[in-house]
């Protein structure tokens, strides 16, 4: 398809990138599109400028800190995660990135795109609440760390604001983690989806049933008393041609408690 | 070009099959069109144009991709396979071959990008399980819906 005219710029590290953001209000990141190229397609994006960030090094690799906090670039692809030695130190990153798509989105599409996209049928904003990962956001003035809980705002909205960049995503170390969504077709858009981590108090993510990420955090993993602190939080979910929002409802509940009992039995 | 400003078109140098070629192309075109329209490939196929079918999957630096879903500006500098790559003059690559033993192609549409997919699967797995074959296919469609001859080509194929 042909797409609009488009301008395009090769920054070659994360200041000039940001240079190029501030300098037009029409300007975006380009991380793997395997979301942007579409919405360009359909023309529900127009941008006037693309800013590639598939040359800058600073924002690729995974790596390993001492205290084992995994600080994952956000040009890191899918297939860069299920890969990664060092990713195996939260084994959930991996497991759920190989459920996204296929293997050729799995090859382009980055965990920043992802995020950044905040798209509520998107596995990984749920998994990296659940997680409580932090995100670092770089813009002219130096770089700030969120949490996720501060990181999405809305649908297709996030704490990064105009002229900043999502550089890289801190995960703390653990392995008692679970993930459960019902999707469109094996590996498809979820239509609800939750994570849970077991590390320490249990935290639970759901997806799909409002603009953000519904984190939870029930004292007891039992299965009553998950589904209890869902049929508690005050959701909002979609109807659409998959799912009616009482049905959403409902299965945010059945996905909860089958991600906390994957996390229950990842403990041991 | 400078890096630090925006172009509409750009120079790129692109290497497909073997032989390196320089063009100026827009920043708004599709590497699937980059490489059917300005090169006159038109083994590499356009189906949904949205990223879902693998009509277009080619081989980028070892990693198979989507044509339709990545700029021909992001390729520059890139080494790039298609099917046209796959046979070596007359002769048909083992792959290809499996493919032409079990009839694993109907209307044919789909043929080259589940080629592709194939090719970079047994690259990386040279023995997949069953279902490590039908993950390794899971992003082509075969709108004919002649999925298993396509899997038992493949699985021969690996053996």
């Amino acid at each position: 398809m042909l797409l609009r005219e488009v301008g395009y710029a090769r920054p070659g590290s994360l200041g000039e990138a940001i240079e190029l953001l501030r300098s037009d209000d029409g300007a975006r990141a380009l991380a793997g599109g395997q979301t942007l190229i579409n919405v360009m397609k359909a023309r529900a994006g127009s941008p006037d400028g693309l800013v590639d960030l598939g040359w800058i090094e600073e924002l690729k690799g995974i790596e390993l800190g001492g205290d084992g906090t995994l600080e994952i670039g956000a040009m890191a692809t899918y297939t860069e995660i299920m890969e990664s030695g060092e990713a195996r130190a939260r084994p959930i990153l991996g497991i759920v990135c190989g459920q996204i798509a296929d293997v050729q989105v799995r090859n382009r599409g980055t965990i920043g795109g992802n995020v950044c996209t905040n798209d509520p049928t998107n596995h990984l904003p749920p998994l990296l609440a659940a997680v409580d990962a932090q995100f670092v956001i770089a813009g002219e003035a130096g770089s700030r760390t969120v949490s996720a809980e501060e990181f999405f705002l809305g649908v297709y909205m996030t704490a990064v604001g105009p002229g900043e960049l999502l550089t890289s995503i801190r995960v703390p170390a653990g392995r008692a983690d679970g993930f459960s969504a019902v999707t469109l077709g094996a590996e498809g858009t979820c239509i609800a989806s939750a994570a849970a981590s077991l590390n320490g108090g249990l935290r639970i993510a759901l997806g799909c049933v409002d603009a953000v990420p519904v984190v939870l955090q029930p004292a007891s993993a039992d299965a009553d008393a998950v589904r209890a602190a869902v049929a508690g939080a005050n959701l909002d979910p979609p109807s659409d041609v998959h799912a009616s929002a009482e049905y959403r409802a409902h299965l945010a509940q059945v996905v909860a408690v089958r991600a906390v009992a994957q996390a229950s039995e990842n403990r041991s | 070009m400078e890096a630090g400003t925006f172009a509409n078109a750009r120079t790129v140098s692109i290497t497909v099959n073997g032989t390196t070629y320089e063009r100026e192309v827009e920043a708004r075109k599709l590497l699937i069109h980059f490489i059917r329209d300005d090169l006159d490939l038109t083994g590499s196929h356009v189906g949904c144009d949205t990223g879902n079918c693998g009509a277009c999957s080619v081989i980028v630096d070892g990693t198979l991709v989507k044509s339709c879903m990545l700029l021909a500006v992001q390729a520059d500098g890139s080494s790039i396979e298609t099917v046209e790559g796959l046979a070596d003059g007359d002769e048909l690559s083992k792959l290809q071959q499996s493919f032409k033993d079990h009839h694993a192609l109907q209307c044919g549409y789909c043929t080259p990008g589940m080629l592709m997919s194939a090719t970079a699967l047994l690259r990386e797995n040279p023995h997949p399980s069953e279902d490590e074959i039908k993950k390794g296919l899971q992003g082509n469609i075969c709108r004919c819906t002649g999925y298993w001859n396509i899997f038992d080509a493949v699985k021969a194929a690996s053996q």
